[in-house]
């Protein structure tokens, strides 16, 4: 077949069709940073209102006003100023527990994060590194665990445990640990081959050293990356398994829990639910947006 | 390909193995059954005796043992509340499950197929920017919410649809959609960067050439070979889907595996809630290894590698 001539033609029409889309891609790249940027900047602004709940709440999450009960959203007929997102089924003030809801699901996420990804690195270096046995059990448990849904796995063990705080961190961030190992695994797979990994042991390194000093840091980006964008994942999953009753319990205010409970009351008063799940969607939605621009800034060569 | 088949058999075995092994070690690791079992003022004697009696005293790999032995057998002992066996309860419970899931896969590839072949036929176009929108909202979307609120605005305000239940094909709508909606988002990716990569190709070029219809060439070139990779993640987001399907149903009161599962979680009956943790993952495990010999077979090159 004629297939060389063809190729060539092909080749050189590539070239010229591809300029202008490689810096309309800068463009985009640009754009798609200051997104990032502006994601950053909001996620700023939620952790600084979940560390000054206190100061910044207009009522107390918890002081109960039965006179006040399912007061609606302050536009609405019947509302208050007092109360700008309404109160909740026995009169506590709705905007309060969202901020201080945020504390909970922040702090959860963050640490159960914190846990994961180290378990991960620590697993996915192990793995790529020596390989052989090493690779073959990890990969193996990797498998496993990603065999269960994520939700299935942490159900599972918050019913053994029983629900709190720590247990949720302990058990989201020990079921959340195969997605950075399987990423870091086939990254240090890739590194060990480099010539300042070989060098280093042909100086007589040793393997710790190579591991954490040479390999290591070369993959600060991918983890920070995954890190982000998985602090919106274990939001979701926290609020999840509080929604079901079996998480953070009432009636310290968290997202998940105000939802379940506002569920109860959505017949009549549609606001309890909606808001904290709304507090939600944008926490996440903004992580989303911030680690999509990190990937970006960090790691421009990754794929989407 | 007999060779292929038999390494993924072999990794079929590891797996269940070790699902076995995480289902146990849940209950009988992490948690023990007997404090689980009797109520919180019993003695230190009583304590003992249930151990015994139970067979919690001998060694945990004898117990791993019986464990294995008698799930092999569907045998989980039975509910420690409706003292029916375990097993029956959860497979009577299956169906629902089923038919959600495959429901909520139909509304995902109804949304991402389109959407997906659009965007990336059109690039950085008006629809390409709105898929991406949707998609980057979708996968920030807590479905337990969208949930609440289609049953808001649907079901309290327009009476339009039924809040829960199951039975007509009105309980239907609002519970697949959820589920869609949050797999689409990931789907639509995939079929884009896969049509992508595809019309980027030599054999399209070539279809160009001898002058095929563009229509023909997306759909029967392009499509077919991005299918390959679009069939293998969502194979192996399968679990990802049953997951979803499990909180979809919590939200709906859809009769299924995952609300017995909770409802016995609430009453602490382990032996259901077991049951249900292996099966599910068997179901997934299958799943993903009945995709990957599909694929095995749809392309030669994936047989060969790995």
């Amino acid at each position: 077949m004629a297939i060389r001539p063809g190729a060539t033609v092909t080749a050189v029409g590539l070239e010229a069709a591809a300029a202008p889309d490689a810096s309309g891609a800068e463009w985009r790249r640009l754009g798609r940073l200051r997104w990032g940027l502006a994601g950053g900047v909001l996620f700023l602004a939620l952790v600084m209102s979940a560390l000054l709940a206190p100061v910044i709440s207009p009522h107390d999450p918890l002081t109960v006003d039965i006179r006040h009960r399912m007061v609606p959203p302050a536009w609405m007929d019947g509302g208050t100023r007092e109360h700008i997102l309404g109160t909740d089924q026995i009169g506590r003030d709705l905007l309060s527990r969202v901020i201080w809801g945020g504390r909970v699901s922040l702090l959860v996420g963050i640490s159960a994060v914190l846990l994961s990804a180290t378990i991960g690195v620590l697993f996915g270096l192990a793995a790529g590194y020596f390989s052989g046995r090493v690779d073959w059990s990890i990969m193996t448990l990797i498998n496993v665990m990603l065999t269960f849904p994520f939700v299935l796995l942490a159900l599972a063990v918050i019913a053994v445990l029983g629900p709190s705080v720590p247990n949720m961190i302990t058990v989201l961030g020990v079921t959340g640990w195969p997605i950075y190992a399987r990423i870091i695994r086939a990254e240090t797979l890739a590194l060990r081959e480099r010539e300042f990994v070989i060098a280093a042991r042909a100086l007589g390194t040793s393997h710790v050293r190579i591991v954490f000093r040479q390999i290591l840091p070369n993959l600060v980006s991918p983890i920070v990356v995954v890190a982000t964008l998985q602090i919106a994942q274990v939001i979701i999953l926290e609020s999840f398994l509080s929604f079901l009753g079996l998480g953070v319990q009432p009636p310290t205010a968290a997202w998940g829990n105000m939802l379940g409970e506002g569920r109860v009351y959505m017949l009549n008063s549609w606001w309890i639910a909606a808001f904290p799940g709304l507090a939600i969607f944008v926490t996440t939605l903004v992580i989303n947006v911030m680690g999509n621009g990190l990937r970006d800034w960090l790691d421009p060569h990754m794929k989407q | 390909m007999r060779r292929y088949l038999v390494r993924q058999a072999v990794q079929l075995v590891v797996v269940i193995f070790g699902i076995s092994v995480l289902a146990f070690s849940i209950l009988h690791v992490i948690g023990d059954p007997v404090t689980l079992l009797l109520p919180q003022n019993a003695g230190k004697e009583e304590y003992a005796r249930y151990k015994h009696l139970m067979g919690l005293d001998q060694p945990i790999w004898v117990q791993y043992w019986k464990f294995a032995s008698r799930a092999v057998q569907g045998d989980f002992g039975r509910s420690w509340y409706g003292n029916a066996p375990a097993f029956r309860l959860v497979v009577d419970r299956m169906p629902p499950t089923i038919y959600l899931t495959l429901a909520g896969l139909g509304v995902a590839l109804l949304i991402a197929l389109p959407l997906g072949i659009l965007a990336a036929l059109k690039r950085h176009s008006f629809v390409d920017t709105l898929c991406t929108l949707l998609a980057v909202a979708g996968q920030a979307m807590p479905i337990f919410w969208l949930g609440i609120m289609l049953i808001i605005i649907f079901a309290v305000r327009l009476r339009l649809l039924p809040a829960s239940g199951y039975g007509t094909w009105q309980n239907f709508v609002m519970p697949a959609f959820c589920l869609g909606a949050f797999l689409a988002p990931i789907t639509m990716r995939l079929v884009r960067s896969g049509i992508i990569e595809v019309m980027n190709m030599e054999f399209i070029k070539t279809a160009r050439a001898k002058g095929v219809a563009e229509r023909v060439v997306v759909v029967k070139h392009a499509f077919r070979n991005a299918c390959i990779p679009v069939v293998t993640v969502l194979g192996l987001q399968f679990g990802q889907l049953l997951g979803g399907a499990f909180i979809t149903e919590t939200v709906f009161a859809w009769p299924g595996v995952a609300t017995l599962t909770v409802d016995s979680i609430r009453n602490q009956d382990f032996p259901v809630v077991q049951c249900a943790v292996v099966l599910l993952a068997l179901i997934i495990v299958i799943v993903n290894a009945f995709v990957d010999v599909l694929v095995g077979m749809i392309d030669p090159r994936i047989r060969a590698g790995a």
